[in-house]
């Protein structure tokens, strides 16, 4: 409920941010030597010369039934536009929060184990790097160093021009390629995906295993930890049963912020990789201003912002107890 | 009266004199603060200390132009024979004065809302005001900041403007976070029945206790917002050429990448160099008043 309240506010909020501009939106459409009868009538067409919450209204209707209007830029409808866009983020997305989540985790721990030894120095100088380095800072090192120099890893779209694309079934890149059979697809995509998922997901990636290791240390003083230990429980069943469990949830709850902040930089590292995704395609429209698009775009950013909120909810609620039973003996 | 206002003096002076010493036993901050302030004489003295001042605006050598590094130009030089050590030096002062004057135009007005709404929660003020800032955070603030330059025009005032926009919510929440906790405490109380003022109250009963996380946050933000802003700039959509800007300059140097390694690569370090020291100096200022506080 509350995530279709702000939903419904960010749409008035975009939509006040794309209509109180300076400028005449059909003008800027058509061009400065469109005929005023033909603006006259794409005014009319997009009822811009009515009251702004009747343009809202109109808007809003063709929203909810998926019509987000015509993109000025591409000359098609926004929704296909989207359609076509949408699956190249969200491949790259789940990749990087794969990445950022089991690789920040598993250093986490690491450094919570040998906690000031000299894995642990290593980790956290890593980390520093890693949460000041700004996203499009790294792919450029990156395209630098695996696409240039070492001449590792493909630089550029998702999949190399000399293999055949797969036939377009969930919209993934590597996993069409798997449901046709076709492995050196597989293995192209795949590679195609490391360095942008990378620069996406070394920020993020450092800054939970800071969160994981002070939690684990935390955690470790605590009275159920030398109970299990007075029991004679093997070190490594106390780290991996007892201790990560109850240390891993505020790695969880910042993680879905991460996750989301990192839906801001794909806009950078997209466009540098020439990533053939929604953000790229945002970045496009916001230079054309193509409004329809621009707002198309921010509701679907929003949109997956929420559902990843609350599938990161979901998740917590799983792995912590506490809260999974508060909420059973409430109801 | 007089005495009691001194001893107080003393007492603060005391405590400043404490967190000093915290701060200054701990070498990351130490050398936080020392990135930054060498940053900032940079930025300040630019037109002295940039080997070649002139180069910062339009000017154009092309006998000199993409020289690698070397000892006259110790990060080499643009395409059009610009030395890119003296553009990175007036570079800073764009990310500085974006970092200032967002974060001052945000800070007062969402530390403000949120003291008011945390302090009156329960109320439609408090709801007016958090579901606000619900909506805004629901976004990257990137990615709207982005969205409001491309409709305004491309310029630095412009997206100073949309990142401040986008910026207060944050202050918002971290305040209204603590307000609501401490409007409960028993000081907040006695003020009450002593018949204190609403603003009174909130502003010297609240505001005094939310300080040290505001100031944490004033630090580790500056860092961010000049990241937003670099990025905005390397979209096209804020400085415009031929402003020095480190973020413009990754974007232009990004385009001779292979072979002309270093318009890109020194640009991007200079703006590692700037979050790095904003972060572990705001990391220092965060464990001093923990410290302090524990």
């Amino acid at each position: 409920m509350h995530s279709i309240f702000v939903l419904l506010g960010l749409s008035v909020l975009v939509f006040l941010i794309a209509r109180v501009m300076p400028g005449d939106p059909a003008r800027m459409a058509l061009g400065p030597r469109a005929p005023e009868n033909v603006v006259e009538k794409f005014r009319e067409d997009l009822h811009l010369n009515k009251p702004i919450y009747v343009q809202y209204y109109y808007w809003l209707k063709g929203a909810l039934r998926g019509d987000f209007g015509t993109s000025l830029f591409t000359k098609r409808s926004v929704a296909d536009d989207i359609r076509e866009f949408f699956p190249a983020t969200l491949e790259l997305m789940l990749f990087t929060g794969i990445v950022m989540s089991v690789m920040g985790i598993l250093l986490g721990v690491l450094s919570a184990r040998h906690a000031n030894k000299w894995q642990d120095n290593v980790v956290r100088v890593v980390s520093y790097m890693g949460v000041c380095t700004p996203a499009f800072v790294f792919a450029i090192l990156f395209l630098l160093l695996f696409g240039y120099v070492l001449n590792l890893l493909p630089t550029i779209g998702r999949l190399s021009p000399w293999i055949d694309h797969p036939r377009k079934i969930t919209g993934f890149m590597t996993i069409d390629s798997l449901i046709a059979g076709n492995f050196a697809a597989f293995w192209d995509a795949l590679k195609h995906l490391i360095m942008p998922g990378l620069a996406l997901a070394l920020g993020p990636m450092a800054q939970e295993a800071r969160i994981t290791r002070s939690s684990m240390t935390e955690n470790l003083q605590r009275d159920f930890i030398a109970l299990e230990r007075s029991q004679a429980i093997p070190e490594r069943r106390i780290m991996s049963r007892y201790l990560m469990r109850i240390s891993i949830i505020p790695t969880v709850s910042v993680l879905g912020l991460d996750f989301a902040s990192q839906l801001g930089w794909a806009f950078l590292v997209e466009l540098i990789f020439n990533w053939p995704g929604i953000s790229r395609y945002g970045i496009n429209v916001m230079l054309h201003k193509d409004l329809n698009a621009i707002v198309a775009v921010i509701m679907i950013i929003g949109l997956m912002f929420l559902v990843v909120n609350i599938i990161v909810d979901i998740i917590v609620a799983w792995i912590d107890p506490r809260i999974r039973l508060g909420a059973e003996r409430s109801t | 009266m007089a005495g009691i206002k001194k001893k107080d003096l003393s007492h603060t002076w005391e405590k400043i004199k404490k967190s000093w010493y915290k701060f200054s036993k701990n070498p990351l901050s130490i050398i936080g603060a020392t990135i930054v302030l060498l940053i900032m004489c940079l930025a300040i003295f630019a037109p002295f200390v940039a080997p070649y001042p002139e180069h910062a605006g339009n000017f154009v050598d092309f006998r000199n132009a993409s020289q690698p590094p070397s000892l006259h130009h110790l990060f080499g030089t643009d395409v059009f024979g610009r030395d890119i050590l003296s553009r990175v030096f007036f570079g800073f002062r764009f990310s500085l004065v974006m970092g200032f004057v967002v974060i001052s135009l945000t800070a007062p007005v969402g530390v403000t809302l949120g003291l008011i709404a945390g302090y009156m929660k329960g109320t439609w003020v408090d709801t007016l005001v958090m579901r606000l800032t619900d909506i805004f955070v629901a976004v990257p603030p990137l990615v709207l900041a982005l969205a409001v330059t491309s409709i305004l025009k491309p310029s630095v005032f412009n997206a100073m403007m949309a990142v401040s926009l986008m910026w207060w919510p944050w202050y918002c929440r971290l305040v209204y976070g603590i307000a609501s906790s401490i409007k409960n405490e028993f000081f907040v109380q006695a003020a009450e029945v002593t018949g204190s003022g609403k603003l009174h109250i909130i502003f010297s009963e609240i505001l005094p206790n939310c300080l040290g996380p505001i100031l944490t946050k004033i630090s580790l933000d500056m860092g961010w917002v000049i990241l937003i802003g670099s990025a905005l700039s390397f979209v096209g959509l804020g400085a415009q050429p031929p402003t020095p800007d480190l973020g413009t300059m990754v974007a232009d140097g990004g385009k001779y990448m292979p072979d002309q390694w270093w318009m890109a690569v020194f640009p991007a370090f200079a703006i590692m160099f700037v979050v790095f020291g904003f972060n572990i100096l705001g990391d220092g200022i965060r464990d001093m008043l923990e410290v302090e506080e524990g």
